[in-house]
């Protein structure tokens, strides 16, 4: 099947779409796009977080057909003409990545979370990011990035 | 050849020398999506590969029917142990384990047989094909049994048992017959998965000599190309590496996984292979942490003065040897921790049987016995009279002590201080009952504070750094010094695998610091230079870090003896700010004028101080090169009621030598200790009759960041006179000691006496049992 959408504000077509392909899938190996990760594919792990239509979802849960039509917006589509998002910055400078297998997935998640709720309490950056697995950091520098990336953001506000 | 995405060099801007926080220098790569896993990488043309493994712990294979399979539209080769092309065994130190099934398969999810394909759908379809008819047998999986019967119950040849390794120091039956207070214990230790999230993948593309080039996410590049070459029936210079980006290690990267196979498959199929493992596959496709039986006896004054100590520690490899006798060996001389003990008698047991493969994991067979002496030095002090931190104080070994193998420790190990400074941080406030958030459960309303109890405990960690035992694991770096656009820029080069610790970002701080350069470039990783030995055992910053230390002085030497012949300037001459700068004079040229269109290269190789392998009767021996501590003080609040935990804050003392970089040092404890949050709490690979019930993250439970608390950190700087900077490893010892001071935080809310790792609910709750 063919599948349109749009992908970080550019229209793409993907042929020879076979049904049993998820959204991820067809991002990373039709698209090229390998930002979002493939940690889990069983929607556990978070590491394939993008935005479908403004909302973060698991891209591995996601069938490509379901994304006829629709908006997607991937890690590669965070940072703006005015250079890296406030999350992406943050989580660079806090030490927030390690092996950073996780980082694109926590990043679409955190951006929401700023944009949602620009003064996060830790209890809700932790709500916030609960499906979000790292294995590197035990998340210490992944809270001090989400703070940071708040206030980056204000700032810039 | 058009590579959409292949590793590249790591430009490391900005300042940032040793000791300083700089930041990540594939930050921004990694932050963007832009930075290459091995799992990303594409060539136009490539095939995707797929492994075909046992249902089975232990069966014998009567015949294979590859026909229908190979009829599959789509599908490009289908192989089996019969087409590998030289050798079709292979291991770290002994290679026992069949590139695929020959004849027979020892464990659950051994690679069968491989299929090439242009769709990983069409992979799948065409493995459902491979008709093979099995002869199933009852499967080995007591490895308490094994040591009773090691040659009836054999999963190899060679009988049932890898290694035995004794030690015995002293005289444990008079001073047994001293002792006024004795403790025992039987402990367990459950199979822990590493858990990386990157899964093990990598792409090998056949090149024009015959030969094959891989990218792959590995811990030890050389390590793999000793064991591939031969499989391949290749030289070693015909197989070229690479390393991919790695998600993640932790020691499960260590042995081989898809390497051997993605090289046949291309080699076959003259056309570039991909092999990308999913989760379910990942559980299968690497060896995890031991699982642990063991049997402690400790005898002391009535004051708490231990006089005795014995210990059996078996350990279950699975059906391979892989690192089995290495992790046997740190068993055994770790294996009642850093407190003196004058008599002793312990015996490590590594063992074969069916179920899951078992080798490297962070902490390394050091983390199975500090469960089990943390948990003996709460049940001795508690026998005594005396409290967890005044019990370990006691009996704590410092500098100059002996360690079980009589090795005595020559570099600082201020454990009684460390325990001090833990026990002064301030503890946490009760929880605030009107969020439930702060609740065991959370938000699922498991409680609204009814049944929720308090405990505090300590555990106490020591591992060995570098490799041990008579092995020298040396690393080799390679810097280059030029002018390029005006500015002096080094490039450092080296095999080491950066996996995610920060390796690359100290490799930047040491060049930064030994030449005075801000400019430096951190080259791919590949086996175009010598031997880096494997990012594990906590040694990279020491060995790899030595060796690019040496290499920068080796350049720093001749670039001062060019300024001293051109410039004549005297002998106090050194490289600071990208000039050279003398003592007496201050800076007397530019590093850019002196090299002028000249480049400055040196290879260095770095070897740590020789140590000996165990005595086989004794175990005695300076079997190790360096010793690291960490000290934890762990809060939870246990629901009684419904067994739910919720650790609610880490402390850890760590000594670290010297700070390289505190940002990533942070990152390294804060990380090693939600791992044995794991260990202690929900991490287990569930196995029954060989079979594993739990692969997947739906089922096999990693912390989350719910799960883990707020940690706080008191970072010691005693000098190791003998390594790079003064440095201690830094990676392992905080995996170890989180894991016993949760566990005993649990004791002491509850009151159980938790012999095994991880608490399951049913061992806490009043209800269930
Ligand atoms: S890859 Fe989608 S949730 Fe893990
Ligand atoms: S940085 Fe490695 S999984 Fe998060």
């Amino acid at each position: 099947m063919r599948v349109t959408f749009t992908v970080n504000g550019r229209e793409q077509v993907a042929d020879d779409v076979w049904e049993g392909e998820s959204l991820l899938f067809v991002l990373r190996e039709r698209l090229g796009l390998l930002g979002a990760k493939n940690a889990c594919e069983q929607g556990e792990c978070g590491s394939c977080t993008v935005y479908l239509d403004g909302l973060p979802v698991c891209a591995c849960l996601v069938a490509a057909g379901q994304a006829q039509g629709r908006r997607v917006r991937t890690v590669e589509g965070l940072a703006g003409a005015d250079g890296l998002a406030p999350v992406q910055r943050a989580f660079a400078e806090c030490g927030a990545v390690q092996c950073g297998f996780c980082t694109p997935g926590l990043l679409v998640q955190a951006d929401d979370l700023i944009t949602r709720v620009p003064e996060p309490s830790d209890a809700e950056i932790r709500e916030a990011l609960a499906g979000n697995l790292c294995r590197c950091t035990g998340y210490e520098k992944i809270l001090d990035a989400v703070r940071r990336a708040a206030e980056l953001k204000a700032a810039r506000r | 050849m058009t590579t959409t995405r292949a590793p590249g060099d790591v430009a490391a801007p900005g300042r940032g020398g040793v000791g300083d926080s700089a930041l990540r220098p594939d930050g921004t790569l990694k932050v963007t999506g832009e930075f290459a896993y091995a799992s990303d990488l594409w060539i136009d043309g490539t095939l995707f590969g797929a492994t075909l493994r046992s249902p089975y712990a232990r069966a014998r294979i009567r015949a294979i029917d590859l026909g229908p399979a190979l009829a599959v539209p789509g599908v490009e080769a289908v192989l089996t142990h019969e087409d590998v092309p030289g050798r079709r065994l292979y291991g770290l130190d002994h290679a026992d384990q069949p590139v695929l099934a020959i004849g027979e398969v020892r464990h659950q999810g051994e690679p069968v047989a491989l299929v090439a394909a242009d769709h990983p759908e069409t992979a799948r379809r065409a493995m459902e094909r491979i008709a093979i008819d099995w002869e199933v047998l009852e499967p080995i999986t007591d490895a308490r049994a094994v040591v009773a019967d090691p040659d009836r119950l054999r999963v190899q040849e060679r009988g049932g048992i890898v290694r035995h390794q004794p030690v015995r120091v002293g005289d444990v039956a008079s001073a047994r017959a001293r002792a006024e207070v004795v403790v025992s214990g039987d402990f367990s230790v459950g199979i822990q998965d590493q858990a990386f999230l990157g899964p093990e993948s990598g792409l090998a593309v056949p090149a024009e000599d015959g030969g094959v080039d891989l990218f792959v996410a590995t811990q030890w590049l050389w390590g793999d190309l000793r064991q591939i070459a031969p499989c391949l029936g290749l030289p070693e210079d015909k197989v070229r590496m690479t390393l991919a980006g790695v998600g993640g290690a932790f020691g499960g990267r260590e042995d081989l996984s898809m390497q051997i196979h993605a090289g046949m498959l291309a080699l076959r199929t003259g056309r570039p292979v991909r092999i990308v493992y999913n989760r379910y596959e990942s559980f299968f496709g690497h060896v995890h942490r031991h699982p642990a039986q063991m049997r402690y006896e400790y005898g002391a004054t009535r004051d708490g003065r231990i006089v005795y100590a014995t210990a059996e520690i078996v350990l279950d490899g699975g059906a391979y040897t892989s690192s089995t006798p290495n992790v046997v060996a740190n068993a055994a001389s770790l294996g009642l921790g850093p407190y003196e003990i004058p008599n002793l008698e312990i015996d490590a047991y590594g063992v074969y049987t069916n179920n899951p493969p078992c080798g490297a994991m962070r902490g390394f067979g050091a983390v199975q016995a500090c469960f089990a002496y943390e948990s003996m030095m709460d049940r001795l002090g508690a026998a005594c009279g005396l409290g967890p931190v005044e019990i370990r104080r006691i009996n704590a070994a410092g500098q100059g002590s002996k360690l079980a193998t009589g090795q005595v420790i020559d570099s600082p190990a201020p454990l009684a201080e460390m325990l001090t400074r833990l026990e002064a941080m301030p503890l946490p406030p009760p929880p605030d009952r009107t969020d439930l958030r702060n609740l065991p459960g959370g938000v699922s309303q498991a409680t609204h504070g009814e049944g929720v109890v308090r405990g505090v405990g300590y555990g106490v960690g020591l591992k060995n750094i570098c490799f041990s035992e008579g092995f020298d694991d040396y690393s080799t770096a390679r810097v280059r010094l030029e002018v390029a656009a005006g500015e002096p820029t080094v490039v450092v080069h080296t095999a080491a695998a950066e996996v995610g610790q920060g390796l690359v970002t100290l490799q930047a701080q040491i060049a930064r610091t030994e030449l005075g350069v801000d400019r430096v470039t951190v080259a791919p990783a590949d086996d175009r230079i010598g031997d880096a030995g494997s990012s594990s055992a906590s040694r990279q910053s020491y060995m790899t870090g030595g060796a690019v230390r040496a290499a920068c002085a080796a350049v720093r030497d001749e670039v001062l003896a060019l300024a001293r012949t051109r410039l004549g300037a005297g002998d106090d001459l050194s490289l600071a700010g990208g000039k050279v700068v003398s003592a007496s004079a201050g800076a007397v040229a530019t590093i850019a004028d002196v090299l002028g269109d000249r480049t400055v290269e040196h290879t260095r190789e770095y070897h740590h101080r020789p140590t000996v392998p165990m005595d086989p009767v004794t175990g005695q021996g300076d079997t190790h090169v360096q010793l690291a501590l960490c000290v934890h003080r762990a809060v939870v609040d246990v629901d009684v009621e419904l067994g739910l935990v919720k650790v609610v804050e880490l402390a850890a003392v760590q000594d670290v030598g010297k700070i390289m970089n505190r940002l990533s040092l942070e990152g390294q404890i804060h990380g090693g200790s939600a791992q044995g949050l794991g260990l202690a709490l929900m991490e287990e690979i569930v196995v029954q009759d060989g079979l594993v019930r739990n692969p997947s993250f739906t089922d096999y439970l990693i912390p989350t960041i719910l799960d883990t608390p707020p940690q706080r950190l008191e970072i010691l700087e005693r000098p190791d006179p003998r390594a790079p900077y003064g440095l201690r490893g830094a990676g392992e010892p905080p995996t170890l000691s989180s894991t016993p001071a949760i566990v005993a935080a649990v004791r002491a809310a509850t009151g159980r006496p938790l012999n095994r790792v991880p608490i399951r609910p049913e061992d806490l709750c009043r209800r269930c049992s």
